[in-house]
């Protein structure tokens, strides 16, 4: 076998890249154009970034993501995780079938649908729409994912641990917090980053379930651009972009680092008996 | 376990052991009481209307094949699984309905089951806590038992940081921690090479003389079992089929079954041909033309068809016949040689193709007249050597 890449290997790679990247590439450029004019440069700037911190609509946009963002990742982290355990632990309940089927549903929903049957709730039942709402329909369609996230890593699970811990006195209530949660604890972080991502970007949902004063970022995004694109729309999806690569990045380094750590712990450990 | 101090206590040990039979004590009374136990799970009966009595300070095996319902059995006793119908008392009171939690045994997990994300330390200290035994007590305690599993400079390990072998001896630490009334083995030793296993044999055997605790082991390894148990049960679909301290198992065995599980056998059918006071005279299907004497109460009647189950290393092959060849000797040809160092096993084809095995123990380098494939041999046995079996 020859060594290396084919051409075929190499373009198809180069396109590939190409296909996912340039128009991010653009963005993050031009978000740097002194010009107005987003097709246009004319020269490296970062006015449009001091543009970005005057506009206080983006801000409060910003900072309402945020605490829906977190809100919504932190409660659907408790609710998917207890679904996800009443899903692997519970063995052939009575119509397991159906909560299994009602837990996973959002998944394959359509957003439209997700968020219309939403509103009608929430109009029928006459909760004020703005912040609660947004928060509660992000939860509602990020804990399936929260939920997939920690049963794929509780099926892999020994339960002879916990009932290690029984057997040792401890009472099934306080086995779960000292023994099951610290070592699934990664599954359930990860599945907490996922539901905030989710609802960090999430429009449709959001745009479906909103009311007055509660507008998110991505909404605020979308209605400016409606009045065309501007450089500190750039800018603003710059930060974004760079604020998920830093903590993409971390995140990867960190579970690099300790099965690096692992491995070398083991092959001491196996060098010493 | 090669140290003076080792062999001293191994000799104290087997004088305890010699002694040790509360079992054929009527008055003693047992630690342990399994009365009409069985558990189904679904269609399915793991343990079927099963009784039996462990004494205090024995180290008692659970012996069968997977499946035979021997862990479901010690799983009850720790209280993982309920009972079906029956009741388990352990020092009199009665554990169904107690949670594991509030019981006073603890487990030793086959797969270990150390805490990953705890040191050595904490694992064995996770018990002492549950009790809210004070902090000194605490130390104290889990110094004794990382000294006595040899892994005192391992304190600071997570489990991940340590071989096969020491964690072994961490799970048995966290399962003696807590100075259980019953410790509970479930295939202990089973991940082990072999070298290892065997020592760790004997470590078992020193560390349940030397805290004077009552041992249940479920393995289907019988050498395991021979080795550590003062008594084992032989189990099948869940049932007990024998049980008995390991030289009965092994030298009196009950049945065609226990004589096959535990051990090497050559079992001949024979039909029954007189009985005197103490002795049996057969005659086996396989042999028609000699006759097997047997120095046995006879179970049977004169006519029976029964078992004869003959250990390979109770044979004698020889080139030669002996001086009475219509008693106890089968003649064949060799069929296949096993050479194992200390022993070569010999399979001889018997004139109607049943072939038998024996060991022969390579007693000095060179022989002679070795015996070769096709060879004409003699197999002869003494009449304690057979066991008649009905079952």
């Amino acid at each position: 076998m020859r060594k290396g890449l084919s051409w075929f290997n190499v373009t198809s790679i180069a396109l590939g890249f190409a296909f996912l990247y340039i128009p991010i590439i653009l963005l993050v450029i031009y978000s740097f154009n002194a010009s107005r004019l987003v097709t246009v440069w004319a020269g490296f700037s970062t006015h449009w970034y001091w543009q970005l911190f005057q506009n206080q609509q983006l801000l409060d946009a910003a900072w309402v993501t945020l605490r829906v963002a977190f809100l919504t990742a932190t409660i659907a982290t408790v609710l998917g995780t207890l679904a996800a355990i009443t899903l692997t632990r519970y063995g052939r309940f009575i119509g397991r079938t159906l909560f299994s089927g009602m837990v996973y549903a959002p998944l394959v929903m359509p957003e439209v649908i997700t968020g219309l049957s939403l509103l009608l709730l929430f109009v029928a039942i006459g909760l004020d729409r703005g912040f609660w709402t947004i928060t509660l329909a992000h939860i509602t369609f990020t804990m399936c994912f929260v939920s997939v996230v920690v049963q794929s890593r509780l099926v892999t699970f020994d339960r002879s641990l916990e009932e290690a811990a029984l057997d040792l006195g401890c009472t099934p209530f306080k086995t779960f917090f000292v023994v099951t949660l610290p070592i699934i604890l990664p599954a359930v972080i990860s599945g907490w980053m996922l539901a905030f991502t989710l609802s960090l970007d999430d429009l449709v949902i959001a745009s479906f379930t909103t009311g007055p004063g509660a507008t998110t970022l991505p909404m605020r995004i979308y209605s400016q651009v409606r009045l065309g694109v501007t450089p500190e729309i750039n800018a603003a999806c710059t930060i974004l972009i760079a604020i998920v690569t830093v903590v993409v990045i971390i995140a990867s380094v960190m579970t690099k680092r300790q099965e690096m750590e692992r491995q070398k712990a083991e092959r001491l450990a196996a060098a010493e008996a | 376990m090669s140290t003076g101090v080792a062999e001293k206590t191994q000799k104290t040990i087997g004088g305890i052991r010699r002694k040790f039979a509360p079992w054929n004590d009527p008055q003693a009374v047992p630690l342990i009481r399994y009365q009409n136990v069985t558990k189904r799970f679904g269609e399915f009966t793991a343990v079927d209307n099963l009784s039996l009595d462990i004494y205090e300070r024995e180290f008692f095996a659970l012996l069968g094949p997977s499946g035979c319902g021997k862990t479901t059995l010690m799983r009850m006793l720790a209280g993982f699984e309920e009972p079906t119908e029956g009741k388990i008392t352990l020092a009199g009171e009665d554990l169904v309905g107690t949670p594991p939690y509030k019981r006073q045994t603890n487990m030793m997990f086959q797969s270990y089951a150390l805490f990953p994300h705890m040191s050595v330390w904490d694992n064995i200290a996770f018990g002492l806590r549950q009790d809210r035994m004070e902090k000194g007590a605490v130390a104290a305690r889990v110094e004794e038992m990382l000294k006595l599993v040899k892994l005192e400079k391992f304190a600071k390990r997570k489990p991940h940081q340590l071989s096969g072998g020491q964690r072994q001896r961490v799970a048995l630490a966290r399962s003696l921690a807590k100075r259980p009334k019953v410790l509970l083995l479930d295939e202990p030793l089973g991940a082990l090479d072999k070298k290892l296993r065997e020592e760790t044999q004997f470590e078992l055997m020193d560390i349940q003389m030397e805290l004077g605790m009552t041992f249940l082991i479920v393995t289907h390894d019988q050498e395991e079992a021979m080795t550590v148990a003062d008594r084992i049960a032989v189990m099948n679909h869940g049932k007990l089929v024998q049980v008995a301290p390991p030289a009965i198992i092994y030298e009196q065995p009950n049945s065609r079954y226990v004589a096959d599980f535990v051990g090497d056998v050559n079992i001949l059918d024979a039909r029954v041909e007189s009985i005197a006071p103490g002795a049996v005279t057969l005659r086996a299907e396989a042999a028609p033309d000699m006759s097997i004497r047997v120095s046995q109460e006879c179970p049977a009647k004169v006519g029976d068809t029964v078992a004869v189950a003959l250990r390979p290393e109770k044979l004698r092959v020889e080139l030669d016949p002996p001086a009475d060849p219509s008693v106890n000797c089968l003649s064949g040809t060799i069929w296949d040689i096993g050479y194992l160092g200390d022993l070569s096993i010999y399979h001889v084809e018997l004139p109607n193709g049943t072939r038998v095995k024996a060991a022969k123990p390579n007693l000095t380098r060179m022989v002679e007249r070795p015996i070769t494939w096709d060879d004409k041999v003699y197999v002869s046995f003494t009449p304690d050597a057979g066991v008649v079996l009905t079952s």
